[in-house]
């Protein structure tokens, strides 16, 4: 299986290289382009010149600038100048693209031909959206998404949501203290242990409070120990799954991480959860100064600023701290999630005293086409055009524009440190983790994707924030939020959630 | 003679009330009488179960609603104080009169959400300004982490932001006083703060109660301040209830419960602004007529 994965690698990179004309006329055009030129494909800027679209007009709805709304804007601009159609394009705050689209979803109306949302709203949106045509889904372009991608981007089978980027969540470290022999022995001396990339929630929490609160780097200023999101928003429930799966999701126990499939009780109150709030809790003491309120933004700012030792979610921390003209590019490594020494077995109600580890799948960018939408063939062209492979690789390089790597292609080492000047070891160590968790995994986790899927992570965000300010216990918080779901369970029906969970469990059960 | 057709010439206007006024309050109780949420589209009925809900297994609203009170009562209170101070600190004649005038109207001009921004920024608590400025006398407030300091700073930013329309309105009341009562007190030999206390703070009763009155009510539907500041965090500790309503309607798309919780909270907020105003009345005025 192994040899076979890296020949349809070798393969589709071969394919990619080979159809690689750095220079072209393409380029010359669109210079977004230029490292690589065009690349041929079905939907490469050669394919997409000889289509027709002139006097017809796409609506899209996508995120504000520049995450995902500039590559959006920059490709129907391209787009537009290779096709002839009149591409319209809608910024909105990420908070609002749920309500924005679902409002004239269930109003009967298309205002939008397409819609740009992140892939956990699949299930609430899934009636309004047009699956994606077979001659798409069979393309060669879409031959190089990862597995784990294009079951994000469907349901049961089908794809409704066209993958334009993908997503996980991840370490990022600073490789220059890990690393560092002079601070591994004053570590080793002060501490009595080893320092190394944390294996550990527990490791990454004694490592990153010792290197809390003082210069480490020497650059005048105080570093950290962790940034985190934990600001009450809609995505600091996804920091919280990501430091529960080690606890919590036991390969001998399929059959839900959020729910018991079976019961539907939810797990949320459960002691691996409440052990991955209790060690969040914890991590108050070693954020920056109000870390307590950071965003994503802050996040990516704090770590890509160089002022934290560790941070964990999207890729976005990462490429900004890898961009040129960051202070510490090539200072920065990447691992997996750190694991726990222990993971609770929900079915003999004890921990199992072993080492687990478990990939957070987690949502991320996605778009897709209103069923209602006249222009069905037009919007799939852009979309298709949009994660073309020279646009998917430009795009890739550009951290503000939130795009990251989904394709097989994406993970081979050469492309960073060629292209965007990475060491070699921390383009393989970046590759490798991510593919690992992509397509070697049999124990990911993949985002709740049931029907009224907000109330369930507002619910959670609301529950642990509560506990990080200090105004409920851990064990407090997460019972409230197990009520909470228990309330929601009853009011969407108990078979609708299962039904849609069922889906979602399968693919971490590793059934289909 | 007959007028029936004067009701012809009334009916445009009337339409118009109708369309903006009645409907959107009539289409919110029938859509709280709904269950409509993100699987469920549609005005089914529900009955009273989304009120049933509300009163019996929903606290967080009303810990909302009593944070509303405080952030409400206390940012004008202070408005009215600053506001009222800086309109007589322009109204007699001083230098630059004019310029202050404006000066002072400048923070009401800005666009909340922008200022907002801005003032989140300068309490940044490891990359603002202003605690870079304390961090020389070793102080680092948490103004953004801390329960109760974030409070403090939705407070300051609000007052900030909304003194100025205190200061206008207050300023155009001292403007127009008849000047009879102040050369009276001046013949009978009062000084500044006797003139204050027995002629002006009386003759700007009427025109004190509309300037408060106003600001609750505007006061209370404060949303983009806590939107951009805390995102009602930490915890739920600046969470109000039009910040809840807005979660509960537009994050998790549970319309007919959202629906259920606005038209109780303007029931509740009529019955408040009338409570309140009588007791403004007693206490500027004395008398409740």
């Amino acid at each position: 299986m192994k040899r076979i994965t890296l020949a349809v690698t070798s393969m589709l990179v071969g394919v990619t290289a080979a159809g690689i004309a750095a220079g072209d006329k393409w380029s010359d055009q669109f210079p977004h382009i230029k490292n690589t030129g065009d690349i041929a494909g079905e939907c490469s800027y050669e394919s997409m010149s000889q289509k027709d679209y002139s006097g017809q007009t796409l609506t899209i709805n996508t995120h504000a600038v520049p995450v995902m709304g500039e590559p959006t804007a920059l490709h129907a601009e391209q787009f537009s100048a290779l096709t002839g159609a009149e591409v319209n394009v809608i910024h909105t705050p990420a908070g609002d693209l749920y309500s924005k689209a679902m409002i004239p979803f269930q109003a009967g109306q298309a205002p939008y031909d397409i819609v740009f949302g992140f892939s956990n709203f699949i299930r609430d949106w899934m009636a309004y959206l047009e699956p994606v045509p077979e001659y798409y889904v069979n393309m060669r372009q879409m031959q190089d998404v990862t597995k784990s991608h294009i079951d994000v981007a469907s349901w049961d089978g089908t794809m409704m949501q066209f993958p334009i980027d993908g997503d996980r969540h991840y370490l990022k470290y600073r490789k220059d203290v890990i690393d560092n022999p002079e601070l591994q022995a004053k570590y080793l001396a002060e501490t009595g242990n080893e320092l190394r990339v944390p294996q550990t929630w527990k490791e990454y929490a004694e490592i990153a409070a010792y290197f809390n609160g003082w210069d480490w780097d020497g650059d005048g200023e105080l570093e950290y120990g962790s940034a985190e999101v934990m600001k009450k928003d809609d995505l600091m429930y996804a920091a919280f799954f990501s430091r529960s799966v080690a606890y919590a999701k036991n390969p001998a126990t399929p059959g839900g991480f959020f729910f018991d499939l079976d019961t539907m009780t939810p797990l949320i109150n459960s002691p691996g959860f409440v052990e991955a709030l209790t060690d969040w809790v914890e991590a108050v003491n070693y954020v920056p100064p109000g870390g307590i309120n950071f965003s994503l933004g802050d996040e990516i700012n704090s770590f890509g600023g160089g002022q934290a030792l560790f941070s964990f979610s999207w890729d976005d921390a990462f490429v900004a701290a890898m961009e040129d003209g960051s202070a510490i590019k090539n200072k920065v490594g990447v691992a997996p999630l750190p694991g726990a020494d222990r993971v609770w077995n929900r079915e003999t109600g004890a921990w199992d005293e072993t080492y687990n580890q478990a990939p957070y799948i987690v949502w991320g960018w996605a778009a897709a086409v209103a069923k209602k939408s006249k222009n069905h063939e037009l919007a799939f062209d852009y979309l298709c055009f949009f994660s073309n492979d020279a646009n998917h690789q430009a795009d890739i390089a550009i951290g503000r524009f939130g795009v990251n790597p989904f394709k097989k292609s994406d993970f081979v080492p050469d492309i960073y440190v060629e292209r965007q000047g990475w060491d070699q070891q921390i383009a393989e160590e970046y590759t490798e983790t991510l593919m690992d968790m992509e397509e070697k995994s049999t124990n990911r986790v993949f985002p709740l994707r049931v029907p009224g899927v907000f109330e369930f992570t507002s619910a959670v965000a609301t529950g642990t924030s509560k506990a990080l300010a200090g105004q409920l216990s851990p064990q407090e918080a997460l019972d409230e939020v197990a009520a909470e779901w228990e309330a929601i369970i009853e009011r969407v029906g108990v078979d609708n959630v299962r039904e849609a969970y069922a889906v979602g469990v399968a693919l971490e059960d590793n059934l289909r | 003679m007959r007028y029936g057709h004067k009701y012809v010439f009334l009916l445009p206007g009337l339409l118009v009330l109708i369309a903006i006024l009645i409907f959107p309050v009539i289409f919110t109780v029938r859509l709280s009488l709904s269950g409509w949420n993100s699987y469920n589209p549609g005005l089914d009925f529900v009955g009273i179960k989304n009120y049933v809900r509300l009163f019996t297994s929903d606290p967080r609203f009303w810990e909302a609603f009593s944070r509303l009170a405080f952030f409400s009562l206390t940012t004008v209170f202070l408005q009215y104080i600053l506001g009222f101070g800086l309109a007589l600190l322009v109204w007699r004649d001083v230098l630059f009169k004019r310029f202050f005038r404006v000066l002072f109207l400048i923070p009401m001009m800005t666009t909340p959400v922008i200022m907002t921004v801005i003032w989140k920024t300068v309490f940044h608590e490891s990359l603002g300004p202003v605690n870079d400025f304390l961090s020389m006398f070793g102080l680092t407030p948490l103004w953004l982490s801390d329960p109760m300091l974030s409070k403090v700073t939705v407070i300051i930013v609000e007052v900030w932001q909304w003194t100025p329309f205190m200061f206008l309105l207050l300023l155009a009341g001292l403007l127009s006083l008849p000047k009879e009562a102040f050369l009276a007190a001046s013949i009978d030999g009062a000084g500044p703060l006797r003139k204050f206390i027995y002629v002006t703070f009386p003759l700007m009763a009427p025109i004190s109660i509309g300037a408060i009155i106003i600001r609750l009510i505007e006061a209370s539907k404060i949303m983009d301040t806590i939107y951009v500041l805390t995102s009602g965090g930490p915890g739920t500790s600046t969470e109000t209830t039009s910040f809840y309503i807005f979660i509960k309607g537009l994050r998790e798309f549970q319309m007919g419960y959202s629906a259920a919780m606005s038209f109780t909270y303007l029931i509740v907020m009529i019955l408040s602004l009338t409570v309140i105003v009588n007791i403004l009345i007693r206490v500027f005025i004395g008398r409740n007529d």
